[in-house]
């Protein structure tokens, strides 16, 4: 069981003590919650007494009472809310009157309860106050979550965008400076060399419009019927010059017209990566087998190789943003690291699956299933 | 000790910017040993010991370059590092050796955004080797 710390502010002992022998048994719970919440209670007497209270210690909850005999209760209110101070407030009144009850709520106040309360009364309005509380701070922390994650993507990405930038600007200025002496000849492997960098950038940015296109949601996907054999066939006949390159050989098995409400853009996407990948990460004269079959209402997709293979380790990270396996036998393989991360976040826009096995030095299996 | 015998280690797993640096740190008149992976360059620094190293920063790991300096400095406190990265302060990853609390955890000696210029990255290392 969690503790809130709730400060009751009161100057008839009565009403503290009252609200004390309530609220000591107390807890409260909803079904979205983790655990139940109990209270942790303190008192003050006076206003000035609360201020100093909630200088020292982080309250939760503040039960105040307007009429003190200090500094007014709305007064506390101000200083909390000029602090930003994290905490709810209740008002305990019986002098509520419409001008009060303005100007609390200008200031942060939560709710009002109305003296004399019934233990009832009360236990309801702290369980609304602890709702409240608990709904507000896990939004921050989600909000929080959510920011460092696209602080952790942009500073990855930046260095991902600069990185072949260095790397062309670095031969240019050897260019420049004819570091290699004056026949041209000496230069052309620099020149590949950026060009292939290029090539990459532009990679990378098609793969950063994909990624924008799935994460702005419905707005931009255009789902219809369409035919999985064919786009599956397309993904195959754009891919086979880069197989013929690295002399892998191509397997397709699927029943003609395979029939899904997709994005045909996704869809592709999720082909072209697959076997982009199966094919880059396969080894001289290897092969890929691409199956597609629908089975009991699912449409299952599956994408072997004949390749290098990944270790577990590797297989952990593998759809995380911008994750490459980097080892001596990728060293010469491009890619963005985003390919995966948005292959995985297509299926899940399906409600679908994706798993892969793999071993190392025998190949890998991808397999999707996408409920039809 | 001349130049000609002064060795620069050099790890970067981008092949073309391991090549560049290689290139202009030789043109130096430096001899170079280069390396691709954190791995690689804790291998080498098991047997030997670089008058000089640069790192990059992302390798095998995000802080790669943060690793191997803590453990070159370990193993030997009086070779200079340079921590060069495309991790760059638009981002607000701020990786300056300005202050004390940053050079206590950074075990580098000069942290350098990619990009550096031949004639800097000259002049720095021969302030770190005192030539």
């Amino acid at each position: 069981m969690k503790k809130l710390k709730v400060l009751v502010v009161d100057d008839e002992p009565g009403i503290r003590s009252g609200i004390i022998r309530i609220l000591k048994n107390f807890s409260v719970g909803f079904p979205f919650m983790d655990e139940d919440f109990c209270f942790d209670l303190i008192e003050a007497a006076t206003g000035e007494e609360a201020i100093e209270i909630i200088n020292k210690e982080q309250m939760d909850i503040i039960l105040l009472d307007n009429k003190l005999p200090g500094i007014e209760g709305v007064e506390v209110l101000e200083y909390i809310n000029k602090n930003k101070y994290d905490a709810m407030v209740m008002m305990i009144t019986s002098y509520a009157s419409l001008e009060l009850a303005v100007k609390s709520t200008k200031n942060g106040a939560y709710n009002f309860v109305p003296k004399p309360f019934t233990p009832t009364e009360l236990k309801a309005a702290m369980e609304g106050i602890t709702k409240h509380l608990f709904l507000k701070r896990m939004t921050q922390k989600m909000n929080d979550e959510d920011k460092q994650v696209k602080f952790q993507f942009l500073s990855v990405l930046s260095h991902e965008l600069k990185s072949p930038i260095n790397a062309v600007e670095g031969y240019l200025r050897m260019l420049q400076e004819k570091q290699v002496g004056d026949n041209v000849e000496d230069y052309m492997e620099m020149i590949d060399r950026s060009l292939i960098r290029m090539k990459g950038m532009r990679h990378l940015i098609s793969d950063l419009l994909d990624l924008t296109k799935i994460e702005s949601g419905e707005k931009t996907r255009e789902l219809a019927e369409v035919d999985i054999y064919e786009i599956a066939k397309f993904s195959i006949d754009t891919l086979e010059p880069l197989a013929l390159q690295k002399n892998v050989k191509l397997y397709f098995d699927a029943p003609e017209s395979l029939r899904l409400k997709a994005d045909r853009q996704e869809i592709e996407i999720i082909f072209n990566n697959l076997i982009s990948n199966a094919i880059k990460y396969n080894k001289e004269g290897g092969h890929v087998n691409i199956n597609v079959k629908d089975q009991d209402s699912f449409i299952n997709i599956v994408v072997e190789d004949t390749g290098i293979g990944m270790s577990t380790d590797d297989l952990a990270k593998l759809f995380h943003d911008f994750v490459r396996i980097k080892n001596v036998n990728t060293r010469n393989i491009s890619g963005t690291g985003l390919g995966l991360s948005i292959v995985k976040k297509i299926v899940e826009l399906y409600n679908g699956k994706i798993d892969v096995s793999s071993k190392p030095g025998e190949g890998s299996i991808f397999t999707i299933s996408l409920p039809i | 000790m001349k130049t000609k015998e002064k060795i620069i280690l050099i790890a970067d797993d981008d092949t073309d910017q391991l090549s560049v640096m290689e290139a202009n740190v030789k043109s130096f008149g430096f001899n170079v040993c280069s390396v691709q992976s954190q791995k690689e360059a804790e291998d080498y620094l098991e047997k030997n010991k670089p008058d000089l190293a640069i790192f990059d920063l992302m390798m095998d790991n995000k802080d790669s370059g943060f690793i191997l300096s803590y453990k070159l400095k370990k193993k030997y406190p009086d070779v200079p590092v340079i921590i060069a990265t495309a991790v760059t302060a638009e981002t607000g990853l701020v990786f300056g050796l300005d202050s004390q609390n940053e050079r206590q955890w950074i075990k580098a000696d000069t942290y350098m955004e990619k990009g550096i210029r031949k004639d800097q990255l000259h002049k720095e290392i021969n302030k770190l080797l005192k030539l």
